[in-house]
């Protein structure tokens, strides 16, 4: 089996009194797109900033490729990129001097072809030799995207890459992502949009508090913990909620079902007691309910 | 190539990119950090020399002018160390862009070479600057250029790690600016730029002596007339001693992480 891209080991965080992370431990294998979810608060960029030795973890320890952060850790600085969360940026330099000396803390000399070609994938070479003050927001934001990538890291890490960033861009920034996925990088994102979680992840951990409150695939996810469901606008919503259902206002009543199999049964129970069933919704389940009801849980 | 190898050279391309990135930086605004303090330096010396060049001499037939160019140049190049490190380091902690310097694989010592590497330069570059707009003005001796040398990149690595210091604890500009004006201005002013301290009362000169910026001064200034208030070499240990305890000091910091990597 091969080494995993990263591995977290029973790894705590205290700031004083605030406990930023309790006890997490996790593997992302290689290859993966790998989603880490949690509230404002939940230890995500703690744990990432732990991973990327920008944070020193109280105990426990932390692998990238194979190497520990702390111990070995200009082998795992090597392997690791990082999107950070904030828009930062050094003023003195153009979009080309950053990316070059970027290259070069890495010990990378003569990086210009990868370069050009990351700045093409980012549409920012118009750019490439303007000022960073110069640039807008969302210019800005590829830049960090370029910044982490001049190494070639095999484990790229997003701190919610897409906040407050425009529908085009964010596309865009997706569809490279996902090439770069593709081709063979993995890839960990923290974002508090959840539909991008769920079409882009195909595992998911979900963190509250400093701890992991859940970790699995996102099918399974979406399985175990989002029931479908199904609105019905009835006559009398009183039958409706008599049968277990939920009463949504103006006639509409909802229920939650595991397979569409129940639909049938539930709809002849709707009959028998004379609902009248007048209109019909069916909503699949979606990772935005499965948040809300983890957390919830925990 | 083998591991080692590898490691040994990311290590050493990494120090340079980020002495040139720091060169660069106070480079890309020179009228800022080389030419204003070159200027600031000349003003001093023009006022000074005028006021006092026929009424004082020192070290027997000196004219004040030509004593007062060493501490100037040796005053405006520590001055400028210093500010080069601290500066750098708090723009980048409260822009946030320090990021950059902290997830690739240099090391603290690398880190700790480069910031100072550069102080030392860019306080050489204000100094040179200094020297040379005086030059057309004085006849100014250089008795051993190798003590001059010597007592200018020490002086400068010394304020380069005091630099780094300031800037690592300082949180806000406000804090960096009492660093330097209630602890790096009073000490270099009080150093012994303007006046050779037998000119000062007994309770003064031993005040003087516990002052390190006096002794890099001194020493300095030795380098260009071959006499100095104290001997050279107690001078050399002095500041020595200073430059090694700084540069542990900040090495301790650095590996700890102090402020920057909590």
């Amino acid at each position: 089996m091969s080494i995993p891209a990263i591995r977290i080991d029973s790894v705590t965080k205290r700031y004083g009194q605030f406990q930023a992370l309790a006890g997490v431990s996790l593997e992302v294998q290689q290859g993966e797109f790998f989603g880490l979810l949690g509230p404002n608060g939940a230890g995500k960029t703690t744990l990432i900033s732990a991973l990327a030795g920008l944070t020193r973890p109280t105990s426990g320890t932390l692998q990238v490729m194979g190497h520990d952060v702390v111990e070995d850790y200009r082998q795992a600085r090597m392997h690791f990129g990082v999107v950070p969360q904030e828009l930062v940026f050094d003023p003195f330099f153009s979009v080309r001097e950053l990316l070059r000396i970027q290259s070069g803390y890495f010990g990378i000399r003569n990086n210009d072809d990868w370069i050009d070609e990351i700045l093409g994938y980012l549409d920012l070479l118009p750019k490439a030799n303007a000022n960073m003050r110069t640039l807008s927001g969302g210019m800005k934001r590829r830049v960090l995207v370029a910044q982490a990538l001049v190494h070639r890291p095999p484990v790229i890490v997003l701190d919610e890459p897409t906040a407050g960033v425009d529908v085009e861009l964010r596309q865009g920034l997706w569809q490279f992502i996902r090439k770069l996925n593709k081709d063979g990088h993995t890839i960990v994102l923290t974002t508090h949009y959840l539909e991008e979680a769920e079409t882009l992840c195909g595992r998911i951990a979900m963190l509250k508090a400093g701890r992991i409150v859940a970790l699995d695939s996102t099918q399974a996810l979406l399985k175990a913990f989002a029931s479908h469901s199904l609105r019905t606008r009835l006559r009398q919503p009183a039958a409706g909620v008599a049968l277990g259902g939920n009463d949504e206002g103006d006639g509409w009543v909802g229920f939650g079902f595991d397979a569409y199999a129940d639909v049938e049964q539930l709809l002849a129970r709707l009959r028998e007691a004379e609902a009248g069933v007048e209109e019909i919704q069916l909503g699949e389940p979606d990772l935005e309910r499965v948040f809300v009801e983890v957390m919830h849980r925990a | 190539m083998p591991e080692a190898l590898q490691v040994r050279r990311v290590a050493w391309v990494g120090f340079r990119t980020l002495l040139y990135k720091e060169v660069l930086r106070f480079w890309k605004v020179a009228f800022q950090t080389v030419a204003a303090p070159v200027l600031n330096a000349v003003l001093f010396l023009l006022i000074f020399s005028h006021v006092l060049d026929r009424h004082v001499t020192v070290y027997g037939d000196i004219s004040y002018t030509t004593f007062l160019v060493p501490g100037l140049v040796m005053m405006s190049l520590l001055q400028n160390a210093f500010a080069n490190s601290s500066s750098s380091l708090i723009q980048s902690k409260i822009t946030g862009n320090i990021i950059f310097v902290l997830l690739p694989p240099i090391s603290y010592r690398e880190f700790y070479a480069a910031y100072v590497a550069a102080s030392v330069l860019r306080g050489l570059f204000v100094g040179a600057g200094v020297w040379l707009v005086a030059m057309p003005f004085i006849d100014l001796p250089m008795a051993y250029p190798l003590w001059v040398l010597s007592f200018a990149v020490m002086g400068g690595a010394i304020l380069g790690s005091l630099g780094v210091i300031a800037g690592i604890h300082a949180e806000k500009f406000d804090q960096l600016s009492a660093f330097q004006n209630f602890l790096i201005m009073p000490l270099t002013m009080l150093s012994g730029v303007f006046y050779s301290i037998h000119s000062l009362p007994k309770l003064w000169q031993d005040v003087s002596h516990v002052n390190p910026f006096f002794f890099m001064i001194d020493g300095f200034r030795y380098g260009f007339f071959g006499q100095s208030d104290v001997s050279p070499w107690l001078s050399l240990g002095v500041v020595a001693v200073c430059l090694v305890s700084l540069a542990s000091l900040t090495l301790w910091m650095l590996a700890r992480g102090y402020k920057l990597r909590n």
